[in-house]
């Protein structure tokens, strides 16, 4: 009874076209936003922070970034950490070489080599397809693992490859402590979303589908598959190199190569699958499963006071992990965003069955 | 001339050993058109099957003998790669019959974590050796060519021959068979294969059985060579390139695909390598493979891929 659009009429095309047509979801929205915004920094814990809500946002943005390539244009990437890797040196290259170099011109300039690294990994794609594709696409992820490691310019000449950052700061405005990290990723994951959300539904978003859905017959009606590719490439590397910046910078502050391993590159995917391919809040909702899983069941046998090693914990945390997976993927293979679908529309026609 | 050759047949039987693993990925996408990630998981799971019964049996059964404890323990092994074969088919392949290939892809990454949860709190997270009485020294051959002869592992050697025999008898199994005809009609076509009444489930827990047959061997050779532990999983990150060099869809291409990533490897660690900075022996079989694929998308020896629209 309470949601539904009955009586909601459009009477502008800027009505029409806007991301949320239905008054609910748009208060639903608002109060999301008002509860990151200003209650969560008012009554959220250092732990809750630095633990839960830093890396949700995090590696929501880089799971948007990969849903753009994977689930909108359809090229699946098992390269991903080495994207947010690229992102991450190019970011604190900049950092160390150039004196007085704003955080956020730095980040976007780690985003923007990121962007020229996946594209270079994504001409292959005009010709290679499908799984052949995400093989070769592990390809970016050991070369960057490798270059890393061994190529002392890029990590300052630091032993091992680990680097850190500090004192970091947006417009004079320290960020250091966990309420001023979250609300500095809040904004840029916001504006990030925003802006994924307008580009999948502009022209070059409607490129992407359709070459997704059928490369050829994309062709056939005049869409470039070239530009769309790359373009999907470009944007998706971009989102995914800033993504890297903040997990480096604001999650991790001293990082190596291994923390943009290929278990990233898996975990990404995870999340991008299990959220719901093609769809914006399915990063998030993927990004939240796959951040929160861990935590619970880590934390499980100490709730329910059972006594088992923490090697033996961890094992079993492996194994109810790819369970819960495989469960997942079975119970409903398009995701959890399109569970929230199927609960929006039970709602709109509640009480009546159909 | 003698260094090159030795390094040429340590490729040869790196190679061997690597399309080993990537028979498992051929077999299974073959029938089933799952790209299966858990192969490296199987081969751990196998390996440490293998050793762990090998050190259990003698003490359970109070015997002594190495030969009857290896030969019990093999037998064990494969038969709980055949149990794991047929729930992996009961409670997860046959529920995401006609999904995508991505979901098939991640559900097998999911059967990876648990397998590597699963055979460490079962087995044990240690590392265990597996000795099937390999042969540990060296042998020199062509000594009367080259000054001190060429250097080779007996090891590589018993293992490359026991991975060529096991190549002859899947090729024997594939088509000599009446289960192996039934396995080539599966690959082809699924629904014509279905409607002239072959089983496709009974199909599908034979075929990852015959990959958790593959895993065992390569597990026991792997295992013996390195030790049983953790990173005998991340094999199969060494066998992805040579599936998708030799393609995604045949036994030879595995084979042919393991040899050349093997060679490329070593002989490129040797000669590229020390330009580079050393370790590329990591991504280069990566890289090789993408150059490859850019002149034949299908791999050497896939089936030509066709779009239709």
């Amino acid at each position: 009874m309470l949601y539904r659009e009955n009586g909601q009429f459009k009477t502008s095309y800027a009505a029409d076209q806007q991301i949320f047509p239905i008054l609910q979801d748009r208060w639903a929205l608002g109060l999301l936003l008002l509860v990151a915004f200003v209650v969560m920094p008012l009554v959220g814990s250092e732990y809750f922070f630095r633990a839960i809500l830093i890396p949700f946002l995090i590696l929501a943005l880089a799971a948007l970034g990969l849903n753009i390539l994977v689930g909108y244009c359809g090229q699946i990437s098992l390269g991903t950490g080495a994207f947010m890797a690229v992102g991450a040196y190019a970011a604190y290259n900049f950092m160390v070489r150039i004196d007085g170099m704003p955080l956020i011109v730095a980040m976007l300039l780690g985003g923007l080599c990121a962007t020229v690294i996946g594209v270079l990994f994504g001409i292959p794609s005009l010709r290679i397809k499908g799984l052949y594709l995400a093989v070769a696409t592990l390809a970016a992820q050991f070369f960057t693992d490798w270059a890393f490691l061994r190529i002392g310019w890029f990590t300052n000449n630091s032993t091992s490859g680990s680097v850190s950052v500090a004192n970091l700061n947006v417009f004079g405005i320290p960020i250091e402590s966990p309420v001023s990290k979250y609300l500095f990723c809040l904004v840029v994951v916001c504006l990030f979303a925003l802006m994924a959300k307008n580009l999948t539904r502009s022209a070059i978003g409607r490129q992407w589908m359709a070459i997704r859905d059928m490369d050829v017959a994309a062709a056939v009606i005049g869409i470039r598959p070239v530009y769309a590719k790359l373009t999907a490439f470009a944007v998706s590397s971009f989102i995914v190199g800033v993504a890297g910046v903040l997990w480096a910078f604001v999650y991790l502050g001293a990082w190596e190569p291994a923390a943009f391993s290929i278990d990233r590159s898996f975990q990404l995917l995870f999340m991008v699958i299990i959220g719901g391919l093609g769809s914006i809040s399915g990063a998030f909702l993927g990004a939240a499963f796959m951040v929160l899983l861990p935590v619970v069941l880590d934390q499980l046998p100490h709730w329910l006071g059972i006594p088992i090693s923490t090697a033996t914990v961890s094992h079993l945390v492996h194994m109810i992990f790819g369970a819960l997976i495989v469960f997942f993927l079975i119970v409903e293979p398009h995701g959890l965003a399109k569970l929230w679908s199927v609960g929006k529309q039970k709602m709109r026609l509640w009480p009546f069955p159909h | 001339m003698g260094f090159f050759l030795e390094t040429l047949f340590g490729g040869l039987m790196a190679g061997m050993l690597y399309s080993l693993v990537a028979l498992g990925f051929v077999l299974i996408y073959k029938a089933s058109g799952v790209f299966n990630f858990a192969q490296g998981a199987m081969v751990l799971f196998a390996a440490l099957a293998m050793a762990r019964f090998a050190e259990w049996f003698p003490k359970w059964f109070g015997f002594e003998s190495l030969l009857l404890a290896n030969l019990l323990a093999f037998v064990a092994a494969m038969a709980m790669m055949v149990v794991l074969a047929w729930a992996i088919e009961r409670f997860c392949l046959s529920k995401l019959v006609n999904q995508e290939g991505i979901t098939l892809l991640m559900a097998t990454l999911g059967i990876a974590y648990f397998l590597d949860g699963f055979g460490q709190t079962l087995f044990g997270s240690d590392i265990y050796s597996i000795n099937v009485g390999m042969p540990k020294d060296p042998a020199f051959v062509m000594e009367s060519m080259f000054e001190g002869g060429v250097m080779i592992s007996k090891e590589d050697l018993v293992a490359a021959a026991v991975s060529a025999l096991l190549v002859i008898v899947l090729a024997l199994f594939f088509q000599k068979t009446k289960t192996g005809r039934a396995l080539r009609a599966v690959a082809d076509d699924h629904q014509a294969a279905q409607s002239i009444g072959i089983p496709l489930n009974r199909i599908w827990v034979i075929v990852w059985s015959v990959a958790g047959f593959a895993a065992l061997i390569a597990g026991i050779i792997w295992g013996s060579k390195l030790g049983v532990q953790f990173t005998l999983s991340l094999v199969a990150l060494k066998a992805l390139p040579v599936v998708i060099l030799g393609g995604l869809t045949s036994v030879p291409g595995a084979i042919i695909g393991g040899l050349i990533i093997g060679v490329g490897e070593k002989l490129s660690e040797i000669y590229i390598g020390p330009m580079l900075g050393g370790g590329i022996e990591i991504w280069f079989a990566y890289v090789l493979a993408l150059g490859f694929l850019l002149l034949r998308p299908q791999g050497l020896f896939g089936e030509k891929i066709i779009d239709r629209v």
